[in-house]
């Protein structure tokens, strides 16, 4: 047990913090706290329904269920690694995203996923202002910012100040292109590799490239 | 099948309709009346209008790319003239730019 600095006498082990015995938070809700909304009755009522019926199987349901919680941006960052070590391949994706993706035992869905480019004159980057529409199948499911009403106004809106929150400032002789996915295309973005990066594997290439220079809000770095 | 070829090729200046129907649209509202650029030809997607209504016999519409300059969206844009936005939009709601050649 490590005594706090400046400790004070006290029976009970909290650690290093220097915690008040007395002060008690609320108890966090645990998911049946909440009650219901409608939609997620109608969820359940619907699933059980379908098992009744004998269209799939409860583990039909949890298979797909543990699929899709599956899905990560890691899967994008190997086609990124990919093209990046194969040109042929990196016109390919930026071409034909399904067919090249297949190349690698990797689906992207049902739903066409343009793969946007950045070069030294355009940078891009990726919203869904009316929802969240988002390359679900190369990146999993989106970060809760990416649902907000404050990135989703505003990256249209001032796209060069919600970069620099990320801490990506471009050159004011950079372009931008702001890709809004309002429909039934999805996008994901292929950055630029960085310089210093010559000697590394496709393994590696793929560890540098993040979720977030995916969705086109911050570009990847050498380490 | 007999389908109408798409009304516009890329590279082709529209205007988006500047209407506002009730009901789920997939139009935002900040290109509206605005003059963009067609970037390129997605397909033909069911419309969205209809389906979300249950509607499974929703026709099949041309879905465009459009590129509108950030700077003709936004009067006060902060950023620079070459930035763009691009944008989703179904053929019925573009039209040809007034004055435009056909």
């Amino acid at each position: 047990m490590n005594e706090p600095a400046g400790g004070h006498p006290h029976a009970h082990d909290h650690g290093s913090y220097d915690v008040d015995p007395t002060h008690r938070h609320p108890p966090q809700p645990d998911l049946e706290d909440t009650p219901l909304a409608r939609h997620q009755l109608m969820q359940m009522a619907v699933t059980s329904l379908l098992i009744e019926k004998g269209i799939f199987s409860g583990d039909d349901m949890r298979a797909q269920v543990e699929r899709m919680d599956g899905l990560n941006p890691g899967i994008g960052a190997r086609l990124v690694a990919r093209a990046w070590t194969d040109e042929g391949f990196r016109q390919r994706l930026l071409a034909d995203s399904r067919a090249a993706a297949a190349e690698l035992g990797i689906d992207t869905g049902p739903i066409p996923i343009l793969v946007m480019e950045n070069t030294p004159e355009t940078h891009n980057l990726v919203v869904c202002t009316l929802c969240s529409c988002y390359p679900k199948f190369l990146l999993g499911v989106p970060p809760d910012w990416y649902k907000s009403r404050n990135y989703r106004r505003r990256a249209v809106r001032e796209p060069r100040k919600v970069l620099a929150e990320f801490g990506t400032e471009l050159g004011p002789d950079v372009a931008i292109r702001v890709h809004d996915s309002t429909a039934d295309m999805r996008y994901m973005i292929l950055p630029a590799r960085p310089a210093g990066t010559e000697g590394m594997s496709e393994a590696e290439l793929a560890r540098l490239v993040t979720r977030d220079s995916l969705i086109g809000v911050t570009v990847p770095r050498a380490g | 099948m007999n389908r109408p070829a798409p009304r516009f090729a890329p590279g082709t200046r529209v205007r988006v309709h500047e209407r506002f129907p009730p009901g789920h649209v997939r139009t935002p509202w900040y290109c509206r009346g605005k003059i963009g650029e067609v970037e390129r030809i997605c397909g033909r997607f069911r419309n969205p209008e209809q389906l979300a209504y249950g509607n499974r016999e929703a026709t099949r519409e041309v879905l465009y790319r459009v590129g509108f300059a950030s700077t003709s969206l936004w009067p006060d844009y902060g950023g620079s003239e070459r930035d763009r936005v691009e944008i989703e939009i179904y053929e019925h709601w573009l039209e040809p730019v007034p004055g435009d050649p056909a």
